[in-house]
């Protein structure tokens, strides 16, 4: 099967509270990194064969300016062999997506967009410190289709301090309405290092109980599956299952793909290896000529069935029965597990229920 | 004969024991004070935590008496708890004297009465030495009554010394040579030497410690151990200083050890008599008996993989300590495992506490228990130490289980409460005495499984600590016992059955299903615990199920972190043990058997 390509892009115009993944709020460091990418797509070349998917992450992509964009994107046709018919998915905050912006998005060959929503009530979005309103992000919907995008998703998050189970139920009506074709439904986290982590510890946050989260999850799996959405992933959704984010399948699925830039990781089917995450060491040693790289592993076989296991449980894919059943009494297990209504056996997979995708750590755990 | 004292220091737990026998060999000169370390003689790391002497030892000091005469004084150290009575006796009996040590704060407690009667049946010089002078609440005229009344000892003999301060040692090793008299015994007779201990070199073999009474053993000679009837030729005599010293003979009279190529520790009976196998001796020396364990558990390895590496942690072990014995055990929770019965709950925590630390094991063991005795209707007598072999019920006539006389001292004030707590644990024929003005010795007879299921650590809480205890086992009585089953969703968990007195059992069988709420996680299904006396319910708690526990995003930086989780939760699984589909912690296999502090 072919690779996945990943470009994190570490920048934002501000951070979000929330956010956990590497990025800096200042557009200065740009010229750098992306010469150093440029550096980096050629320590690669000839290798990961030939990439069916390649998704543009961040930190806020769409804050790139266009000539870095375009220069980049043909470093990439140019250097690696990219299928023509490659899913090509950039993540986009609501407010860069002016139609120009759009427009030379789907010129340069980008065919998927992933929009941050996260909610349409701006009250939400201002706890979340997002930028955009939702009108701004109802605005950047019908542009993506009035450009041609036949491909978007939305990014929606719940569990948040004080939301309630209409207003989670009105926001998913509301993306609902635009008929997206993938919508991503994140329970709010507390990643390390986040101002809402410190207020959480400080204790000015609360986030909700188990029994709302879960009732937040069964009503987006409630809704969005009787809307026709395949619930093929813990935390995602497809209209179709042509739909399903062909690149995100690589890192449940392991298939091997190459993460390019600051704090990327990358699988080539045997070792993964994770870079630096600062935007200045990665630069200078791509400079020095060495590969930005901070750490490796070489997975064993039997870390390799423990991340099938993990991975597994998380998706509609589910297990192959044969993983789980070298674990201690399995199959008396198994039958409890199917009673209990958490996961079925279907064609020598066992895969989870909605039930299932709640408790999907402990499945794994479970059979470990 | 006349340079040599052959003695032990017997006392209640805590009361100095082994601080004083390090004194006495600071003092005496035996090991210089840059090599001092507390308590020489409590080799083992548990022995120093605890504070209290597992294994008996011996050691020779060499002492010069204020008038210039030269002696060897013969300590030997013995256990201090009742679990190992039997090695007291016979450390006592290689003696001519003991050391009575009394806490002056504490007073004469139950184990000082008990020891000092031990001494007086084997009819040795008691010389009363009280410790602890020093301490601010040390009372002496009142320890000296107590020895008075409580013990019929003159209480002017008695030496004043604090073994912490150094106080009054010299005292003491005096008293040593001039009130315990030197040994007797022929030189020229038939060799007899009685075995007081045995313990396990890597290098050596079994080491045997004996005392000599008449004869003597040299390098090359063949001896015969008279019970075991088996014959070895030695290798080696000496005594003991801090380490083996090697002697050309030990005679009649002497304290040393023996190294014979014998293998393990097993190999030896504590109590036997060795002599020359070409000139024996006309009979062994008295008061020799098998030791017997009377608490049973079985112990089964964490992971079903490593029964091979218990098997021979134990083995080694065993080396060590003849007086476990185990065999091999299955169950259908717990997979292979061992049967194993010891001297007592000491014991039984001692060995797998070592078990544990010293050679790596994680294990569970099942609920401790007595050997109980069923008459069946076919007229024939069942010996039942685990609740796997409890008869049909059908069949039994009537069941019968062991007596313990306990023998308890408190101050008076607790009387109520450790009246209350004997008469919970069906003791019977309670009998009092009045040793000294404010504190009593309880007596009563107990089954000894009540005693086993944590009784002392209630005594502890219901006295403040200030009730001691001692017990000796009695007989077999009459009992109606059932036995209590333990299902997690309906399947028996046979490590969790325990045979209890029937009045006993709801009781029971309630704690065991509240602790085991407490201690089994949630799962991600519902989990029934029933208590149950064949197919009747008695008790029962439910622990509902997790229903949400996911992170929401997991793409490519996500996915080492997330298996290191799941390796450190399948590490953290093979300290669980899966009975069905439910995980049970090694921890709830203990928890059961526990009382509350405060209940």
């Amino acid at each position: 099967m072919a690779s996945g390509l990943y470009i994190h892009v570490p920048f934002c115009r501000s951070k979000c509270p929330y956010c956990g993944f590497y990025s800096i709020p200042s557009a200065l460091p740009m010229p750098a990194w992306s010469s150093a990418i440029e550096k980096e797509i050629l320590l690669y070349r000839g290798r990961f064969g030939r990439f069916d998917t390649v998704y543009l992450g961040g930190g806020t992509p769409t804050f790139l300016d266009d000539p870095t964009l375009s220069r980049l994107t043909n470093h990439v046709f140019t250097h690696l062999v990219i299928d023509p018919n490659a899913e090509f998915t950039i993540e986009a905050n609501p407010c860069d997506l002016s139609r120009e912006k759009a427009r030379r998005l789907r010129d340069l060959g980008i065919n998927r967009v992933n929009l941050g929503v996260q909610s349409f009530d701006d009250r939400t979005l201002a706890f979340l410190g997002r930028r955009h309103t939702g009108a701004d992000a109802e605005k950047a919907l019908k542009r993506l289709r009035r450009v041609g995008f036949d491909n978007v998703g939305v990014d929606l998050i719940y569990g948040l301090p004080g939301q309630t189970q209409d207003g989670w139920k009105e926001t998913l009506d509301r993306a609902l309405a635009y008929q997206p074709e993938h919508i991503s439904c994140y329970e709010l986290t507390l990643e390390k290092g986040t101002v809402f982590e410190r207020r959480h510890a400080e204790g000015s946050l609360r986030p909700v109980n188990e029994e709302e989260g879960r009732a937040c999850f069964l009503a987006a799996a409630r809704i969005l599956g009787s809307a026709g959405y395949l619930h093929y992933e813990v935390s995602n959704y497809a209209r179709t299952e042509a739909h399903c984010s062909r690149h995100n399948r690589k890192y449940w699925e392991h298939v091997p793909y190459l993460g390019l830039g600051p704090s990327a990781h990358s699988f080539d089917g045997r070792d993964r290896w994770w870079n630096v995450r600062s935007i200045r060491r990665y630069a200078s040693l791509l400079d020095a000529g060495l590969a930005p790289v901070e750490g490796r592993e070489t997975l064993t076989a039997e870390q390799m069935r423990l991340e099938s296991l993990a991975l597994g449980f998380r998706t509609r894919r589910g297990v192959d029965l044969k993983e789980v059943a070298s674990a201690s009494q399995s199959a008396p297990l198994l039958s409890r597990l199917e009673d209990a209504g958490l996961l079925t056996i279907v064609d020598e997979r066992v895969i989870p229920t909605e039930e299932g995708f709640l408790v999907a750590d402990q499945l794994s755990a479970a059979f470990s | 004969m006349n340079h040599i004292r052959n003695f032990s220091i017997i006392a209640h737990i805590d009361h100095g024991k082994s601080t004083l026998a390090d004194r006495l060999i600071q003092t005496t000169g035996l090991v210089d004070e840059r090599d001092f370390r507390d308590q020489i003689l409590d080799t083992m790391d548990i022995e120093r935590e605890r504070g209290i002497t597992i294994k008996s030892q011996a050691v020779t000091l060499p002492y010069v008496d204020r008038q210039g005469r030269s002696f060897e004084l013969n300590l030997i150290d013995t256990p201090g708890h009742v679990d190992f009575s039997y090695e007291v006796s016979r450390a006592l009996a290689s003696c001519e004297g003991v050391l009575l040590l009394v806490d002056a704060a504490q007073g004469v407690e139950a184990q000082t009465v008990a020891n000092a009667y031990a001494a007086m049946e084997h009819d040795l010089e008691i010389i009363p030495v009280i410790n602890k002078i020093d301490l601010p609440s040390a009372d002496i005229d009142r320890v000296k009554e107590e020895i008075e009344i409580d013990l019929g000892l003159d209480s002017d003999d008695a030496i004043l010394c604090s073994a912490k301060e150094g106080t009054g040692i010299g005292d003491v090793l005096e008293a040593i040579v001039r009130e315990i008299p030197p040994p007797s015994g022929d030189t020229g007779g038939p060799l007899q030497a009685l075995i007081f201990d045995a313990h396990y070199d890597p290098f050596r073999g079994t080491i045997v410690s004996c005392r000599l009474f008449s004869g003597a053993v040299r390098a090359g000679d063949r001896i015969r151990l008279m019970h075991n009837r088996a014959v070895y030729k030695v290798e080696e005599v000496g005594l003991f200083r801090l380490n083996r010293e090697p002697k050309k003979e030990l005679t009649a009279g002497e304290v040393g050890y023996i190294i014979s190529g014998i293998k393990t520790v097993s190999d030896v009976r504590i109590g036997d008599t060795i002599t020359l196998d070409s000139d024996p001796a006309p009979a062994p020396l008295p008061g020799f008996k098998e030791v017997k364990p009377v608490v049973f558990a079985s112990i089964y390895p964490v992971a079903s993989d490593d029964y091979r590496s218990l098997a021979d942690a134990l083995e080694k072990y065993k080396l060590n300590d003849a007086a476990l014995v185990f065999q091999k055990d299955s169950s259908a929770a717990l997979g292979l495992g061992f049967r194993c019965g010891f001297l007592g709950l000491l014991h039984l925590e001692i060995v797998q506490e070592r078990l544990e630390r010293e050679y790596d094991q994680s294990i569970i063991m099942t609920s401790p228990t007595v050997q109980y005795r069923f008459l069946l209707s076919n007229g024939e007598e069942v010996t039942v130490d685990n609740p796997v072999y409890y008869p049909e019920p059908t069949t039994i006539v009537k069941g019968m289980e062991p007596y313990i006389r306990a023998s308890i001292m408190i101050p008076e004030r607790y009387m109520g409460s450790v009246m209350d707590l004997c008469l919970a644990r069906r003791g019977v024929n309670a009998q009092f005495s009045y040793p000294t003005p404010g504190r009593i010795e309880i007596r009563f007879d107990m089954p000894l499984a009540d005693v086993i299921y944590d009784f002392y650590d209630s005594l502890k809480t219901v006295t403040q600590g200030y009730g001691s205890f001692d017990y000796e086992l009695l007989d077999y009585r009459e009992s109606d016992l059932v036995k209590l089953d333990i299902l997690l969703n309906g399947e028996r968990v046979d490590a969790l059955s325990q045979i209890v007195f029937r009045d006993s059992a709801r009781p029971r069988a309630l704690h065991a299903c509240e602790k085991l709420k407490d201690e089994i996680p949630r799962h991600m299904f519902k989990i029934a615990i029933q208590g149950a006396i064949g197919g009747n319910i008695i008790a029962r708690s439910t622990i509902s199920p997790f229903r949400k526990d996911v992170t929401a995003k997991c793409y490519g930086g996500d996915v080492t972190r997330k298996r290191k989780l799941l390796e450190k939760q399948k590490k953290g699984k093979k300290r669980m043990k899966m009975v069905g589909s439910v995980a049970i912690p090694q921890s709830a296999f203990v928890a059961v058997l526990k009382t509350d502090k405060d209940s």
